[in-house]
């Protein structure tokens, strides 16, 4: 074999280093002589901190090979430039402090086991794989290798019947989207001949608007599978029950890593590849949108359970990244990168103060179950509140700039009645943000919530909130790596 | 002193006294009682503060004074710029006066979670302020929404048995104009391409626009106002809030709506706003008519003193849009008056709240014979509400009026009509609490006004005479920035004849 034919092994540096980590992992894991029992619940907290220091060293890995300039390897299939790296960041940092607040929830409902940090470490580089993806088979690979470790963890809790019915019902719809995914890409290829994304670009440019009636069946059959996995609605309805059946970091994580990876791919994939095909697919994406920001914002006013109000959340939160994306242009890309990062932020702090909640030493996710949080567990409720007020989208908090930015980019294209619609369920969601502000702030305690907080807990909720709270003093590092992670999409296409 | 940065002094003092306080730790009781020293001392120095604004200020210029600008989002051509003009200082000055007096006012009535009221009003104060100063379509955004959060909590969590009601409700009202207008600026922002508000003040927009911006930020200023029919908020707010949460609402939130009007719908909208002027007048003359008859059919004090906040800010919308200097100049004096007056009423009702628990008017009566200083001193807001010439009220009045007069008589002879509803729904509240003969048990004990209490109306009295008495000297700082919006739309004016003429 001539050496020129070897990939540049260097640019999946940090996918490999990870995908080893977890194999590491799990030998170690697997060779501990006690699988039940306290030298279990040892084993894990190990397994936990040296997951962490794994992901802490791949998130090193991204930045530096992202010195190295835009990189593409594996016969184009795999592609390193800004826009991946900031989504990579993203997604790794999100996945180290996800298993950083696990631990406690992980021991007290006695599924401590070091497999859960192999299979999150899996699923992150399974995300790492779709973010770089630069060819359908790419992506269809790092997708899989992604969702079958989230079908497992989904019901990691397999004691209990909600977690099972939560991984069950995750696998069975997951399947199903990843099949129309594949056969979207599969129509695709025979219209345009080659699975590569540059290559279908171009494929697609020489049409000149004339697109043919199968490859848009294919675009939109690989819109609804990734609309899947955004939990887009009409394609969102796994979305509470998994979010509400599956133990809570594991919800945590749903909702962060894999949402956001799930966004890059849809961006990369609406902008590169079919990025001349906007005035086809657009339409597509308002309607998503749309429907995500409604449904999002009236069905959570019934919830009780505060995870599953978060499900309904997450899926607003969706739409209205989405308005980004159906702006497209630099603008509109980089309004979807500024709201991923500070979405991340609100929700991970939102589930770090979610797993606070327990009482006698149970978790109990009652939206009711918070009354009086606000004299039992000051800090906690304030937090939280900080959260919920800043996904409302309220000024001074971050969650404000980042609806800005989106509604800017909205204005900009003059589509101003998304922007309309946006901004209006933005004040129907802020009803049940509130409600819960009002639960913490206004309603008597029934029986308090436990006081006590792990550190890692502790320290997570203190920075979340500090971020959110002072992001407007300096928002500069965010808004410029966006722009940057943007303009490095828009010029792949 | 003239390179001090005045503003941002004034501005975020308070949110460093919250901070302190927020740090604050030890016995409850303890904590309670720094919290409130703490707090009174912070906002009483920003008061001091801003007095130096006011003798500062150089009254013969339209241009913005005391300017601070440091670049914020450089990428977006977005900055912190901060300045006063003749419009905007007087309301700094009403803010930083309101919050000591509200803080002095709770001292004693507030006593679960004291920490965190104190640390809500100083964030509140910060943010009001905010709004008066900045001069950055985002800045101001952000300061503008920004109350909501404070007052949300100061509602829901020491108001009364309603509280989370309306809470959500005042809440969910204003966000909904908000974010309308939010769209606004920023259409505003991409047409115009900064986000400054000195600039945009002399940026002609295209006649089309105009008038969907304009119908967006009339959303947002016409629930903060509030006028008719989406008022319906304040009733409710005021009377679940708790005294001073009241008196920030009436003194300072309701102004937002009137300033809004003048910094941006008149001279940035200035056809827009030519156009709608009747619109405006309708609603507001249905407000005075409607809320002052509403008000007379009150049993509940604070909701007769809500009502007639509605009647009252209507006369500024119909001054703002009368589009003339008397006219203007009444709404700016108006609000200003409202703002002390309103707020000493609502202490007033705080008073005799505080002893006996009880709004309802038909629990009063003869309270002359028990607490004859109260008396007078209800006596005189009553009648500045009212509007009595020697009273800041009529001056705001007289000046309104005149205005409208000028403009169009009909609409002058409606608004008079509220002068005399005015007069009749407090004076008949007056009589019913005041006068008459004390023949009720539960009120032959009360006490007359403690000096806590005296301290807290002295100031308002004062200004409330001063204003009335010599209102030159709050007249004279706004006259130029005035002349200026004037000039602004009359060049409109001119513009819309010579087309409709051209079209002829």
């Amino acid at each position: 074999m001539p050496l020129a034919e070897v990939p540049n092994v260097v640019s999946a540096m940090p996918e490999i280093f990870l995908a080893l980590a977890a194999m590491a992992l799990l030998m170690f894991g697997a060779f501990q002589p006690e699988a039940d029992g306290p030298g279990a619940v040892r084993v894990s907290r190990l397994t936990i901190r040296l997951g962490v220091i794994a992901l802490v060293l791949t998130l090193l890995l991204v930045v530096t090979i992202a010195a190295r300039g835009p990189i593409t390897a594996f016969g184009n299939m795999f592609v390193v430039d800004d826009y991946a790296v900031f989504f990579k960041c993203l997604v790794v940092g999100a996945a180290a402090l996800c298993l950083l607040i696990s631990q406690d929830y992980l021991e007290l409902r006695g599924i401590a086991r070091f497999e859960y940090v192999v299979l999150v470490l899996l699923a992150t580089a399974g995300m790492m794989l779709m973010i770089s993806a630069n060819d359908f088979i790419a992506l269809y690979v790092g997708l899989e290798m992604s969702s079958l470790a989230l079908y497992v963890i989904a019901s990691f809790h397999r004691d209990d019947v909600r977690s099972v019915e939560a991984g069950l019902k995750y696998f069975v719809l997951g399947a199903l989207a990843s099949g129309m995914l594949l056969y979207g890409a599969s129509l695709i290829y025979g219209y345009a001949g080659t699975t590569g994304f540059a290559a279908i670009a171009t494929a697609v440019s020489t049409l000149h608007g004339a697109v043919p009636l199968g490859l848009m069946v294919g675009l939109v059959f690989v819109m609804a599978g990734l609309a899947f996995k955004v939990s887009a609605v009409p394609f969102h309805m796994w979305t509470p029950d998994v979010y509400e059946g599956a133990p809570t970091p594991v919800t945590a994580f749903f909702s962060l890593a894999p949402k956001v990876a799930a966004i890059a791919l849809l961006l990369r994939v609406m902008m590169e590849p079919f990025g001349d095909m906007v005035a086809q697919w657009r339409q597509i994406i308002v309607f998503l949108s749309i429907a995500s920001m409604l449904l999002g914002a009236f069905a959570a006013i019934g919830q009780t359970n505060i995870k599953r109000l978060m499900a309904y959340s997450s899926i607003g939160h969706v739409g209205y990244a989405l308005i980004g994306l159906a702006v497209g242009g630099e603008e509109g890309i980089r309004s979807v990168l500024i709201y991923m990062a500070i979405y991340l932020v609100m929700n991970l702090g939102t589930f770090a103060c979610i797993l606070c909640m327990r009482r006698h030493e149970q978790m109990v996710e009652d939206i009711a179950d918070l009354a009086g949080a606000s004299r039992v567990n000051p800090m906690m409720a304030l937090a939280l509140a900080i959260f919920m007020f800043s996904m409302a989208g309220i000024p001074p908090l971050a969650g404000f700039f980042s609806k800005l930015y989106i509604f800017l980019a909205a204005v900009q294209a003059e589509m101003y009645v998304l922007a309309v619609i946006g901004v209006l369920s933005s004040v129907v969601s802020a009803f049940y943000y509130l409600r819960i502000v009002k639960v913490m702030y206004f309603d008597p305690a029934v029986e308090p919530l436990d006081r006590t907080l792990g550190t890692e807990l502790r320290l997570v909720i203190l920075g979340t909130a500090v971020l959110i709270v002072l992001f407007f003093l300096y928002p500069e590092p965010i808004l410029s790596s966006a722009s940057v992670a943007a303009a490095s999409l828009l010029a792949g296409s | 002193m003239g390179n001090l940065p005045f503003l941002s002094l004034v501005t975020f003092l308070p949110l460093l006294g919250a901070g302190f306080i927020l740090v604050i730790r030890g016995a409850p009781d303890v904590v309670a009682r720094n919290a409130r020293n703490v707090a009174l001392l912070t906002s009483s120095a920003t008061f001091l503060l801003s007095l130096g604004i006011w003798f500062n200020f150089d009254p013969s210029t339209a241009d913005f004074q005391f300017e601070e600008r440091a670049l914020w989002m450089p990428a977006f051509n977005i900055a912190y710029h901060m300045g006063v003009d003749g419009i905007s200082m007087p309301f700094v000055l009403l803010s930083t006066l309101l919050i000591p007096i509200c803080i002095l006012a709770s001292w004693t009535s507030i006593t679960s979670r004291v920490k965190e009221y104190m640390i809500a009003f100083l964030l509140m104060e910060t943010m009001l302020v905010g709004t008066f100063c900045a001069l950055d379509l985002i800045l101001f955004y952000l300061f503008f929404e920004g109350v909501l959060i404070p007052m949300f909590l100061i509602i829901g969590v020491w108001g009364g048995p309603r509280r989370v009601y309306s809470a959500f409700k005042f809440f969910l009202y204003t966000l909904a104009g908000s974010v309308l207008m939010l769209l606004a600026l920023l259409a505003l922002y991409l047409h115009a391409g900064t986000t400054d508000i000195p600039t945009l003040l002399h940026y002609d927009l295209p006649s089309r626009m105009q008038h969907w911006l304009w119908l967006a930020c009339f959303a947002a200023f016409a629930v903060k106002l509030p006028m008719w029919p989406v008022h319906t908020w304040l009733p409710d707010a005021h009377v679940e809030a708790p005294t001073a949460g009241s008196v920030v609402l009436a003194g300072v939130l309701l102004k937002f709506g009137g300033y809004g009007f003048l910094r941006f719908s008149l001279p940035m909208f200035p056809e827009a706003s030519i156009t709608f002027a009747p619109l405006v007048f309708a609603l507001s003359v249905i407000a005075v008519v409607y809320t002052s008859l509403v008000a007379l059919a009150q049993e509940d004090m604070k909701k007769l003193i809500a009502y007639s906040s509605v009647a009252h800010m209507a006369f500024v919308t119909v001054g703002a849009f009368s589009m003339t200097a008397p006219g203007i100049e009444g709404a700016i004096f108006q609000m200003l008056s409202h703002g002390i007056v309103s707020a000493a009423l609502f202490l007033v009702v705080g008073v005799v709240y505080d002893r006996t628990h009880s709004r309802d008017i038909a629990t009063y009566g003869g309270l002359v014979h028990r607490m004859p200083v109260y008396a007078l001193v209800f006596m005189l807001f009553m009648l500045a509400s009212v509007g009595l010439p020697g009273t800041s009220g009529f001056v705001g009045e007289f000046l309104v009026l005149l205005g409208a007069f000028q403009h169009n008589a009909w609409v002058a002879t409606f608004t008079a009509t509220g002068v005399i509803l005015g007069a009749a729904y407090m004076l008949f509240l007056y009589r019913r609490v005041i006068l008459g003969a004390l023949v009720k048990d539960t009120l032959k004990t009360l006490r007359d006004l403690s000096p806590r209490e005296m301290l807290v109306f002295a100031p308002l009295a004062l200004v409330v005479l001063w204003m009335g008495i010599y209102p030159d000297s709050v007249l004279g700082v706004m006259h130029a920035s005035v002349e200026n919006v004037v000039g602004r739309l009359d060049v409109a004016r001119a513009a819309l004849d010579a087309s409709a003429l051209a079209a002829r």
